[in-house]
């Protein structure tokens, strides 16, 4: 399999809770940390002991079919859903009893599969949303236009389009959200989120409706956002190509539970994978 | 390519220069003796009403929120006002001052009424603003309807549902159902006009900061705004108590240019009346809110001498205003018209 970019070299080790993360990061504590971690919806399991640890600078992959619990796992991350069972570690600490907006505070962003923008407002708004706790100044000054507006509307401003230039979009700063093409929107979804300055980036299914060439360019777009950030990547996508040549550890989900984990090597082979996932894949 | 900041920049300027042009054009009418007393008599109902329109913009257009009782805060601001200007008579002999200061209470009074409500509510999702605003406005009539206040030489009196005021001479200021019988009428239409310039620096500045995108990012998705890091209850509620103070100081405005005052002029036909200028000017867009409000206050004013035709023509006028303000043709005419002169579509 060739990759369209320069893939960094790395050795992948296991770490305490039954995970893999590349060995660069493994003398770090692992940024995010599940253990056992389940949910409910009535009598669905629809996670079930998910242990899964990533590690500072990682891009991991969770995979599999529809329905397997995966947006359901960011949003217990992101604590949309309070999970039932088990803990999350973020950075070391216990994320119990926080809420969404703690959770983005402490460094958890993401993007979601059904696109979630503003889409009234521009691009640009869109992403000052996104800085909304990196540029601060209070609502009076705002009003009054007092001098600490000026200089952080300028610094947000100068932010916004250093961050939109990552996917080539500041000529599209003035666009409303809501009527560009629809990877342009996925891709304003992830600067948003890039915004909130976090440690790890969720991204759900990000190709999802791109086309060959957009999705070759998100790829390099993926590993350049984790090589300049130094931040940990995970991601929801079905385009194998993508997972397969990006991400250095990768989970599968079926039914709410982790049937494999591994490099990309490890889970190609992997014969439960197979059957459960990518055998079905090849059929259709 | 659509620029859009550019776009909301210039309508705001076009509508701060449309009001001043208005107040100019109508103050030097007035003054040339060119103008009815009647539409004269209108001129300050027609701000505060302008302002009520402007500040439920705010909550329904801009953080996207249904309040069906704003008349509500502006019953607020209009007692409170009233008893301001009635209790400061003779310690504040300056009419103008004395406006100013009913105004701040009666924005200070509604703001307390909206943080009262939204706390509880707004954390809430779901669309419980608008019953328990409903619901408020009834209570805001029949609390005023039961309210006697009093002042003499050693202040002010206070009782409620009946009257067991023990003054020292002195005189009623509001007197239960009969409501403040015998206001003294300081406000004036540059009142009015400054009070809608404020409203519209509060508002346009507002929107174009950190706290009004956070409050926009609500109303377009909230799941989305949580996810980066915004307080929800937080930018609910400062969207909703700026927009109840604009509404008691418009009803302070109000009350101060009426010889008399009831509970029942703020009533839920008028929460409602202020929604359909809201509506009818198009949710978020203040220029709109302006035209519709202006035009349906001072109409049924003018029809009077038509009486026979009056509800006919106020259909006209109506579909005419939302002609002018929503239709996407006509829409698309003034689109062109500022395309010619330069403005990037
Ligand atoms: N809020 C919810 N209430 C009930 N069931 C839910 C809820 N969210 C997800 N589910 C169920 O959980 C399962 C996993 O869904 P999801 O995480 O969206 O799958 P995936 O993202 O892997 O396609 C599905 O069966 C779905 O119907
Ligand atoms: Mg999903």
């Amino acid at each position: 399999m060739s990759s369209p970019f320069q893939k960094q070299e790395t050795k992948m080790v296991p770490v305490p809770s039954h995970s893999i993360v590349p060995e660069r990061d493994v003398d770090k504590a692992p940024i995010l940390e599940c253990r056992h971690l389940g949910i409910d919806f009535g009598g669905l399991h629809a996670v079930s002991d998910l242990n899964l640890a990533i590690g500072r600078t990682e891009i991991a992959g969770l995979i599999g079919p529809n329905g397997a619990g995966k947006t359901t796992v960011f949003n217990l991350l992101t604590k949309v859903y309070q999970p039932t069972r088990g803990t999350i570690l973020l950075d070391g600490m216990d994320t119990a009893g926080k809420t969404t907006v703690q959770i983005n505070k402490m460094g958890i962003a993401r993007t979601f599969q059904n696109i979630r923008l503003f889409s009234n407002l521009s691009v640009e708004d869109n992403v000052k949303i996104g800085l909304h706790n990196q540029e601060v100044y209070s609502t009076a000054s705002g009003i009054l236009r007092l001098p600490s507006f000026w200089k952080k509307e300028k610094e947000a401003h100068e932010r916004a389009l250093e961050l939109l230039s990552i996917f080539d979009m500041q000529d599209m700063a003035d666009m409303k959200a809501g009527s560009l093409p629809y990877g342009a929107q996925r891709r304003l979804e992830i600067v948003r989120a890039l915004a909130t300055n976090p440690s790890l980036l969720l991204l759900d299914e990000p190709a999802a409706g791109m086309n060959p060439s957009e999705t070759a360019e998100l790829m390099e777009n993926i590993v350049k956002i984790r090589d300049t950030f130094q931040i940990a990547i995970l991601l929801i996508e079905h385009d194998m190509n993508l997972v397969m040549n990006i991400c250095e550890g990768i989970c599968v989900l079926n039914f709410g539970q982790v049937i494999a984990k591994g490099t990309a090597a490890e889970i190609q082979a992997n014969p439960a994978v197979i059957e459960a996932y990518l055998g079905k894949k090849k059929e259709g | 390519m659509k620029k859009l900041n550019f776009k909301s920049s210039l309508d705001n300027w076009l509508t701060y220069a449309g009001v001043i042009i208005a107040f100019v054009v109508l103050q030097l009418l007035a003054s040339a003796g060119g103008m009815s007393s009647a539409l004269k008599g209108q001129l300050v109902p027609v701000c505060a009403y302008i302002v009520m329109a402007l500040s439920l913009n705010l909550t329904v257009g801009v953080l996207g929120e249904l309040s069906l009782g704003h008349a509500g805060f502006m019953s607020v601001g209009a007692f409170s006002g009233a008893v301001t200007a009635a209790a400061l008579a003779s310690a504040v002999p300056s009419a103008g001052l004395r406006l100013m200061i009913a105004m701040i209470v009666g924005a200070v009074f509604a703001a307390l009424a909206g943080v009262l409500i939204g706390v509880p509510v707004l954390r809430l999702n779901g669309d419980y603003l608008a019953i328990v605003t409903l619901a408020f406005g009834e209570i805001i009539k029949s609390i005023v309807t039961n309210l006697y206040i009093g002042v003499d030489a050693n202040g002010l009196h206070i009782s409620f549902l009946k009257n067991t005021l023990q003054m020292e001479g002195g005189k009623m200021i509001m007197n239960g159902p009969m409501g403040v019988p015998a206001n003294t009428k300081i406000a004036t239409f540059l009142a009015g006009f400054i009070l809608i310039m404020i409203t519209l620096v509060i508002i346009f500045n507002l929107v174009k900061s950190r706290s009004g995108r956070a409050i926009m990012a609500l109303r377009d998705n909230r799941i989305a705004a949580e996810s980066v890091g915004i307080n929800v209850t937080k930018y609910k509620l400062m969207a909703f108590v700026i927009s109840a103070a604009l509404a008691g100081a418009a009803g302070s405005l109000f009350g101060l240019s009426q010889n008399t005052i009831v509970a029942t002029k703020f009533d839920f036909n008028t929460s409602i009346l202020v929604l359909v200028f809201v509506v009818l000017g198009g949710l978020g867009r203040m220029w709109g809110s302006i035209i519709a409000a202006a035009a349906l206050t001072i109409l049924p004013e003018l029809l009077r001498e038509f009486s026979e035709y009056r509800m006919l023509i106020y259909a006209i006028v109506l579909i005419l205003v939302m002609l002018a303000t929503n239709n996407p043709t006509i829409k698309g005419f003034f689109a062109k018209i500022f395309k010619r002169k330069g403005a990037e579509e």
